[in-house]
């Protein structure tokens, strides 16, 4: 690929302007570095960047609009009548770029068009071939600029420390404009789905069952859109999930931390963690044809009427999930419990199971409960495991042995298969999705809250 | 003059009856030794002091008289040490009452993030030195007097603890020692992160329990120990090396590393 030579070429020439920027301020310090304001590596790290940021730039740019710019060009040379219908333009469209890259001789298109399509292949040489002038032009003038400026006055180590600031900002711009985009997009599409259906009938409504005609002529219904069983199936797993998570993660921090000697300890520790790295994937698997169909058969001895797909097999396996999530962070929580509240307990003649549950449990609680909330806010938003394991039906119960269907399951059942983008039933997706971000949003703020309260005790 | 050796003079013989002895008690962190054939007698129900540089193995010696050091990995132990003529290292001791019968009051205050109340009120629960909620609140109240803290905090017992200053936090620890009467109580720098003032307050404390505790005391000042003290006892580099009444090492010390010591030319 051409960008990845380029990219290298730019890479290059930092690493070439690093060395001449730093030969340059060695030269200028006669022997010694004291004469210089900086080290000889800051002038050479300055000159290295002023080399690559602004052609990287230039480049991020450039590859906004080259393709706009390219396409304006096109249209403008195409006839009135393929341009004013937008169909025929996107179809137009696609057969000049299949052309442009080489394809297309199956094609039966007007000569307008394939003209166009050679014109394309044109532009696109062109284009990238001035992108290549123009950025390594750039990268050599901020070379050049920025060697001139070297001097033993200049202050190259702020200099520098300045524009990893301004790098690091830009990172952590696009971190947080991405996430914003995300959750603008969500808000766009659930809003669009609240005009079809009303947020009342979405919030309260107890039925929930998506189908709608896709034709005028089909015999469907208009479909249902209450999200009430898809959370209380949602609930009812996560509920299962932390009665297993719960006391397993916390009894086995406790051992771990106070307890277990170090060597085993060592051993035991990461082998807890291991789970954590466990694809949920496989745990689905698992639960899917492993443990569903155990407790089928087990029920079915024990006369209890168990579904092949269960709440009580997805919550079990998910909590097996949890488990180290729910142990490394409360065993950090009571490790930080300082040493000599253990010591007071201690010396006051108190055991070790006592000091246990009257101080350091006690003293960690916070954390502890800041774990599980973080805990189930994953439980909720966990989508592989539930989609293998639990179930479509939206049944509305609390019976864990039926099977229940959860807001995760619900929303890729939505999106899988050919949908029509505009349709009721694929915009809920969008809205069960902002509801379950607000949900777990929430939960997260909160289990951060309690836990930052916690930490400001110690310090 | 008769020749004293070194073990007949640390010894020290003249102790008749003693509240707790250390025997030939040698400690290793690992394979550190941090203390030498140490003996030493500790008098009841007076003031003893143990003085010396930092690092001389005075906190670990104390943590061995209530076995504390039970509770960090790799301690080995030499030798014995006695509580009313029992070795409290022998097999048939329950660490657990020992160190009921033993109290400790922390360098820094320690107070457990609970109300004033419970912190006072945790020993006699777990030992279920009382049957009703009026016993346990006459020994909060007397074990907060004793501590003459009660003054202070009698109209805010459910407050958290955590919301004392320094001084009281640390009143409020000797308090919690003192609920589940112990016979001995140790203590590790009790006044070194406190102001002068809470200083003088924690020291007069000090002087009013000795009529009813044994204490041992460790502490960096000098002056400190010639206040509280009957008794001082003198470590360098893990070994005891002087033991004696107070005015007696403070005003004419023996051994030549003590009189450097307390005239301030090495520490
Ligand atoms: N937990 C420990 N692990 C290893 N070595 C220790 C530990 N505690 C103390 N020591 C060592 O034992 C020696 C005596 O320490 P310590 O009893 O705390 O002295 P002091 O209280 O007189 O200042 C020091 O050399 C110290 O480094
Ligand atoms: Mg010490």
């Amino acid at each position: 690929m051409s960008l990845t030579y380029l990219l290298l070429a730019v890479a290059l020439l930092c690493a070439v302007s690093f060395y001449f920027g730093r030969q340059r301020a060695v030269a200028l310090s006669n022997g010694r570095y004291s004469n210089l304001h900086s080290l000889p590596a800051h002038y050479g790290m300055y000159t290295a960047l002023w080399c690559g940021l602004p052609a990287l730039g230039l480049l991020l740019v450039w590859m906004m609009f080259e393709g706009t710019i390219i396409q304006t060009m096109i249209v403008a040379d195409l006839p009135e009548e393929v341009t004013s219908n937008s169909g025929l333009l996107s179809l137009a469209l696609n057969s000049i770029s299949q052309i442009a890259a080489g394809g297309g001789e199956h094609l039966t298109v007007s000569p307008e068009i394939v003209e166009a399509g050679h014109r394309l292949a044109n532009l696109n040489t062109i284009a990238n071939a001035a992108l290549i002038v123009v950025m390594v032009s750039v990268a050599l003038v901020g070379l050049a600029l920025s060697y001139r400026r070297i001097s033993s006055e200049m202050r190259a180590r702020n200099n520098v420390e300045r524009l990893f600031r301004y790098i690091m900002i830009v990172c952590s711009a696009i971190a947080i404009l991405s996430t914003v985009g995300i959750v603008f997009s969500l808000l766009f599409e659930a809003l669009h789905f609240f005009g079809k259906v009303s947020p009342l009938d979405f919030l309260f409504g107890l039925e929930w069952s998506p189908q709608t005609a896709i034709r005028a002529d089909q015999v469907a219904s208009d479909g249902a859109f209450g999200a009430i069983p898809l959370f209380v199936g949602t609930l009812l797993i996560t509920l299962i999930a932390m009665f297993v998570a719960v006391p397993v993660g916390l009894f086995s921090a406790i051992y771990m931390g106070e307890y277990a000697s170090p060597k085993f300890r060592a051993v035991a520790k990461p082998a807890l963690e291991i789970l954590a790295g466990v694809p949920t994937v496989v745990y689905g698997f698992f639960a899917a044809l492993t443990v569903a169909p155990f407790l089928r058969d087990n029920g079915a001895v024990l006369g209890l009427d168990v579904s092949s797909e269960s709440a009580l097999a997805a919550g079990l396996v998910m909590g097996v999930m949890i488990i180290p999530f729910v142990s490394s962070l409360s065993d950090d929580v009571m490790s930080q419990v300082p040493k000599s509240l253990r010591d007071g307990s201690y010396g006051l003649g108190a055991t070790k199971s006592e000091t246990i549950r009257h101080v350091i449990f006690p003293a960690a609680l916070p954390g502890i409960v800041g774990a599980v909330l973080l805990a189930v806010s994953r439980a909720i938003g966990e989508t592989m495991i539930v989609v293998m394991a639990a179930g479509l039906a939206a049944n509305m119960t609390v019976n864990p042995l039926q099977a229940v269907t959860t807001v995760t399951v619900q929303i890729v059942t939505l999106l899988v298969g050919d949908q029509e983008f505009d349709s009721a039933k694929t915009l809920s997706a969008f809205a069960l999705g902002l509801l379950l971000f607000l949900i777990t949003l929430g939960l997260n703020v909160f289990a951060l809250k309690v836990v930052q309260k916690y930490r400001e005790k110690y310090d | 003059m008769a020749v004293v050796t070194q073990s007949a003079m640390t010894a020290e013989p003249s102790v008749t009856s003693p509240k707790m002895t250390a025997r030939d008690l040698n400690l290793f962190y690992g394979d550190n030794q941090a203390l030498f054939d140490v003996n030493l007698d500790i008098v009841e129900r007076q003031v003893t002091a143990l003085i010396g540089p930092s690092g001389c193995g005075k906190s670990t010696f104390l943590r061995c008289m209530n076995r504390m050091n039970d509770t960090i990995d790799g301690v080995t132990i030499k030798g014995k040490v006695t509580l009313d003529d029992r070795d409290i290292y022998d097999k048939a001791i329950d660490v657990v009452q020992l160190r009921a019968r033993i109290g400790m009051v922390f360098q820094k205050p320690n107070p457990f993030p609970k109300s004033i109340y419970d912190n006072v009120a945790y020993g006699p629960r777990i030992h279920g030195l009382v049957n009703s909620r009026d016993e346990l609140d006459e020994i909060v109240m007397t074990s907060l007097e004793r501590a003459g803290l009660l003054k202070e905090v009698k109209d805010r017992l459910p407050e958290p603890a955590t919301g004392l200053s320094g001084g009281q936090q640390q009143r409020l620890c000797i308090a919690r020692a003192v609920a589940v009467s112990p016979e001995v109580i140790l203590m590790d720098e009790p006044c070194s992160a406190l102001d002068p003032i809470a200083t003088a307050k924690v020291e007069e404390l000090i002087d009013e329990l000795r009529s009813n505790y044994t204490i041992v005391i460790v502490t960096h000042s000098m002056q400190q120990a010639a206040r509280v003290s009957q008794r001082t006892a003198f470590f360098h580099l893990g070994k005891l090396v002087e033991v004696g009444e107070t005015d007696q090492i403070f005003t004419n010390p023996k051994d030549e590393r003590t009189k450097g010591y307390i005239t301030g030319r090495f520490g």
